[in-house]
């Protein structure tokens, strides 16, 4: 029953949304109904204990072997309460920004909650693919309503890349859909399948899913779509698109690629590795070179995906372990960086870093928790993404499947200081410094957008200091998928 | 035959309605209520229930597939008139006369969903070709329709000559009309029944405007009063796909092997073409048009893949495609400016018809909870299930990129555009048409079971 309501209470209240005229009302609503989503998503992880409550399974085509069948499993977990505590957040850091049409921004916000609770919690592999489209959809419309100068042809090129990789999942999935016993979608079944695949055959499958699961990650070469997207959308979406949708493609390679053609993920892990290396160390060096904040943060998340992605593929348990609580983090992590971003293009209407100057001496609430948020993501020991990144470097490091994986250490470690010198380079002239005509008159933030920073930064703290339950949470899924990709090796 | 019968009983008595009455709301009901009746009679027949017995001495069978098929392509003709009454009028003089000739085009539909002998496939085709010549040209005033009508029927003739030409091989070396007589015995390809297959192929693939036999369609499509083209790029393009599969199933199923690899170049032409060429369209009319084609390469993915699941697809795919399309077209109709920057604004000034443009659009482009999607689907799977041509789906799924492409910019043009709207006169009746038509749209894409579970039932 929760998994359902989790989807369903997000995509009706979101409907319901489109029907409020006032603007304060809509904005309160959508509140509300984000706030209900996680009380539910704390229940399903905290309270109920009984197995059958966090799953459903409803009839939905019976001809084809697809069900509507949803499952709170540990991974789901992690991430539905990620898309529940990301909502709240940014509805509260944008309390005080005005949108045309507030009504119908709220309700796309919602509805694109309800399309990623549904591709978290998807069993079934075509109602999979059913909400990993439609949570693109309110994804379009927000960028191209509500976005920069450039938004239409950027969100068009978003779209369609994202629609390209999708098709290609969507031949895998039918494929290996016939390659069932009984010709079923269901995820276990599709476990399944694997003996019934030639090994040629895995290995292209492997490609038309990896390559939907690659383009929203964003796996070098695939992310050119992203730096753009990100940078001219409304602040509001970045944080959804960055902090939840990117591990719409890491769920995708840990619950639907990897265990299901074991064989060819494990053949392919070095090929997949190479590209997240490449892919993190040109992000990094991008970017040092970018003055917008929006597109240092964009190529900084590549980077960060990159290295779990890399964990993954080298097929280790505490690669894997680093992997589900990094999820997190770097959602957390990244939605704290996009609030700074929005508060400063609110007060300042630029995002230009050679343009601001000297905010710590005006604001300095906000540089104390912004620098928070940004040793996080370099990753420093007591913040959250330290142990995340731990278990990843340890992952790779020690990994008896790859024999890359010191190669592969020591190259995304150099990322690791990349990300440093941008990160605090960035901090240095953004927030240090003299103040300039620009921000001489600069403002301390307002309480809201205090509080909701100031939440992050205690998660940010509390994860660094005791990861522990978050660890437990996701264990049995760890194990379940390292289970299914550990035998199908040759060692 | 119900349908059949009644379709042409109907069409005489429109034209003596034309004759005797000036009254157009009075027409246009007796319209309905005969499109109404044919529908009623069809399910009678699907459930068993027959009218007339006329021995056809084999020449027609009515089996569950193409009476199913006849369903929807009624179905949605209701959905035609009610829509397009009213622009109808706008046409010409002789508003009787159109529903007449739309009769006589769903009778030779029917006959092309149930033929089982050469020449009842040809009567059928010719039945369906020549009423649409006329409507084409129903605005006598109009140059371009004029240019239209003449192009359709040259080539439309030529066509059917060749058609002719391949029935008459087909005869020579099996000396029967009778499609399973023919597909008796014949596993391989003499060259007498391969030019045959070759003629028909050919012809047929004009008809469906399918590449590189299209070079008529954008023309006629552009050039026909926007109510007809409408129809002609819908109902009666689906009809003519169900004549093409029933033939080439019902006569050359044991030769697929020897024909696969052909159809699936031209499926793949089709898609290319059509979806190319659609994206540099600036009318949104000409847009459709180009659309209809690529969608046509959609559905012969029934004819390559030539199993049950294509076969059901077609069914499906005939309802995705022809009700979101006749659903643009009613709204289309209504404007003055059929560019792209004619659609600039138009959220602004009418949320409703925004909205339902937009569904129908999602569900062309084959985005998931809408109809379209379910279709490709279907399509989709049939041609991996058949397993021979793998490179024609990768070509399929980039073609369905590309058309995400020009069917956003109209909604793009809608929503993220600033402009003078034209001015678009609907009724509450118009609107809530469309508003059905559009859940309609979306219902069947997230609960397609029912339409399967018929389906199912019925093969």
């Amino acid at each position: 029953m929760i998994p359902v309501l989790l989807i369903v209470i997000p995509l009706l209240s979101g409907l319901a949304t489109f029907l409020i005229k006032q603007e304060k009302a809509a904005k309160t609503w959508s509140l509300f109904a984000s706030l209900i989503t996680l009380v539910i998503s704390v229940i399903g992880i905290a309270v109920v204990k009984d197995k059958a409550a966090l799953s459903a399974n409803l009839e939905w085509l019976p001809m084809l072997g697809s069900s509507f069948a949803v499952t709170l499993d540990g991974m789901g977990q992690i991430l539905c309460l990620l898309t529940a505590v990301a909502f709240p957040m940014i509805f509260g850091a944008t309390w005080n920004a005005t949108y045309k049409n507030a009504k119908n921004f709220h309700a796309l916000m919602l509805l694109s909650q309800a399309g990623l609770m549904g591709v978290f919690l998807a069993y079934d592999a075509l109602l999979f693919y059913f909400f990993w489209e439609l949570a693109l959809i309110p994804a379009y419309f927000l960028c191209s309503q509500w976005g920069g100068e450039r938004r239409i042809a950027v969100t068009i090129k978003f779209f369609i890349y994202t629609f390209v990789g999708s098709l290609f999942m969507l031949i895998g999935i039918i494929y290996v859909y016939f390659h069932t016993p009984g010709q079923s979608f269901a995820l276990e079944d599709f476990y399944k399948a694997a003996a019934a695949l030639s090994a040629k055959e895995q290995n292209w499958l492997f490609w038309t899913f990896f390559v939907a699961f690659a383009v929203k990650m964003p796996i070098f070469p695939l992310h050119t779509w992203q730096p753009d997207t990100y940078e001219q959308s409304p602040t509001a979406t970045t944080m959804v698109l960055s902090g939840v949708m990117v591990k719409m493609g890491l769920l995708g390679v840990i619950r639907w690629l990897a265990p299901v053609l074991p064989m060819a993920t494990w053949q392919n892990g070095d090929t997949v590795g190479l590209l997240c290396v490449i892919g993190m160390i040109y992000a990094s060096i991008i970017a040092m070179q970018q003055d917008d904040l929006k597109r240092l943060i964009a190529y900084s998340s590549i980077a960060h995906v990159g290295l779990m992605c890399l964990a993954i593929f080298v097929t280790s348990e505490k690669g894997m372990q680093g992997v589900m609580i990094q999820m997190f983090n770097h959602g957390i992590n990244v939605i704290g960086l996009w609030i700074v971003v929005e508060l400063i293009e609110r007060q300042f209407k630029t995002r230009k870093i050679s343009e601001l100057g000297g905010l710590a001496q005006k604001s300095p609430a906000l540089a104390i928790l912004l620098v928070v948020v940004a040793l996080a993501n370099v990753a420093l020991p007591l913040t959250n993404a330290f142990i995340g990144e731990f278990l990843l470097f340890t992952g790779v490091f020690t990994s008896t499947a790859s024999k890359m994986g010191p190669v592969f250490t020591a190259v995304a470690a150099l990322s690791i200081i990349l990300s440093a010198v941008y990160t605090l380079n960035m901090i240095q002239r953004v927030f240090y410094g003299n103040t300039n005509q620009l921000t001489a008159n600069a403002r301390e933030i307002r309480t809201n957008e205090k509080l909701v920073l100031g939440i992050l930064v205690v998660a940010i703290l509390v994860i660094g200091v005791y990861p522990k339950p978050f660890l437990e949470l996701s264990q049995g899924t760890v194990d379940a998928i390292m289970s299914k990709m550990i035998n199908k090796h040759p060692i | 035959m119900n349908a059949i019968v009644i379709s042409a009983i109907w069409g005489v008595i429109m034209m003596f309605c034309g004759a005797f009455s000036k009254n157009n709301a009075a027409i246009r009901a007796t319209a309905v209520l005969g499109i109404v009746l044919v529908f009623v009679v069809n399910l009678m027949e699907l459930y068993g229930t027959k009218l007339f017995t006329i021995n056809t001495t084999g020449m027609l069978a009515f089996d569950n597939f193409g009476l199913l098929f006849n369903a929807i392509a009624i179905g949605c003709t209701i959905a035609y008139f009610l829509l397009n009454g009213r622009d109808m009028e706008k046409v010409g003089l002789h508003y009787a006369e159109y529903y007449a000739l739309i009769f006589f085009v769903l009778a030779g539909i029917f006959i092309s969903s149930s033929f089982s002998s050469l020449l009842m496939l040809f009567l059928g085709i010719e039945i369906i070709s020549i009423p649409l010549y006329i409507l084409t040209g129903a605005d006598k005033r109009n140059l371009k329709s004029n240019e239209a009508s003449l192009k359709y029927f040259l080539m439309g003739s030529f066509s059917t000559g060749i058609m002719l030409m391949g029935i008459c091989l087909i005869y020579g070396a099996r000396g029967t009309f009778n499609i399973e007589q023919i597909a008796l015995g014949t596993t391989t390809l003499t060259p007498m029944i391969g030019a045959g297959l070759l003629l028909l192929m050919f012809s047929l693939a004009f008809k469906v405007s399918a590449a590189p036999f299209h070079f008529w369609t954008p023309d006629v499509y552009d050039g026909a009063p926007t109510v007809f083209t409408s129809f002609m790029a819908t109902i009666v393009k689906a009809g003519l796909f169900v004549a093409f599969i029933r033939l080439f199933e019902g006569a050359f199923d044991a030769m697929q092997p020897q024909w696969q690899t052909l159809m699936a170049i031209i499926t793949a032409a089709t898609l290319i073409i059509g979806n190319l060429t659609a994206v540099f369209q600036q009318s949104v009319k000409r847009m459709l048009a180009y659309s209809s084609i690529a969608q046509a390469g959609f559905m012969l993915f029934a004819l390559v893949a030539m199993n049950g699941t294509g076969k059901e697809g077609l069914l499906y795919y005939t309802l995705a495609y022809s009700v979101p399309t006749i659903g643009i077209f009613a709204i289309l109709v209504r404007m003055k400016d059929y560019t792209f920057e004619g659609f600039n604004g138009l959220a602004k000034h009418h949320p409703v018809l925004a909205a339902v443009t937009t569904i129908f659009l999602l569900s062309l482009a084959g985005i998931p909870a809408t109809a379209g999607f379910m279709g490709k689907f279907y399509m989709l799977s049939a041609a991996i299930q058949n397993g021979h041509v793998m490179w024609l789906v990768i070509v399929g799924i980039l073609c369905a990129a590309i058309s995400v492409y020009y069917y956003f910019r109209v909604i793009q043009a809608m929503y993220f555009k600033d402009g003078d709207p034209q001015e678009l006169e609907t009724s509450g009746f118009h609107k809530g048409l469309l508003i059905l038509m559009a859940a309609f749209v979306v219902l069947i894409g997230i609960f397609p079971q029912w339409l399967i579970q018929m389906l199912y039932n019925f093969f």
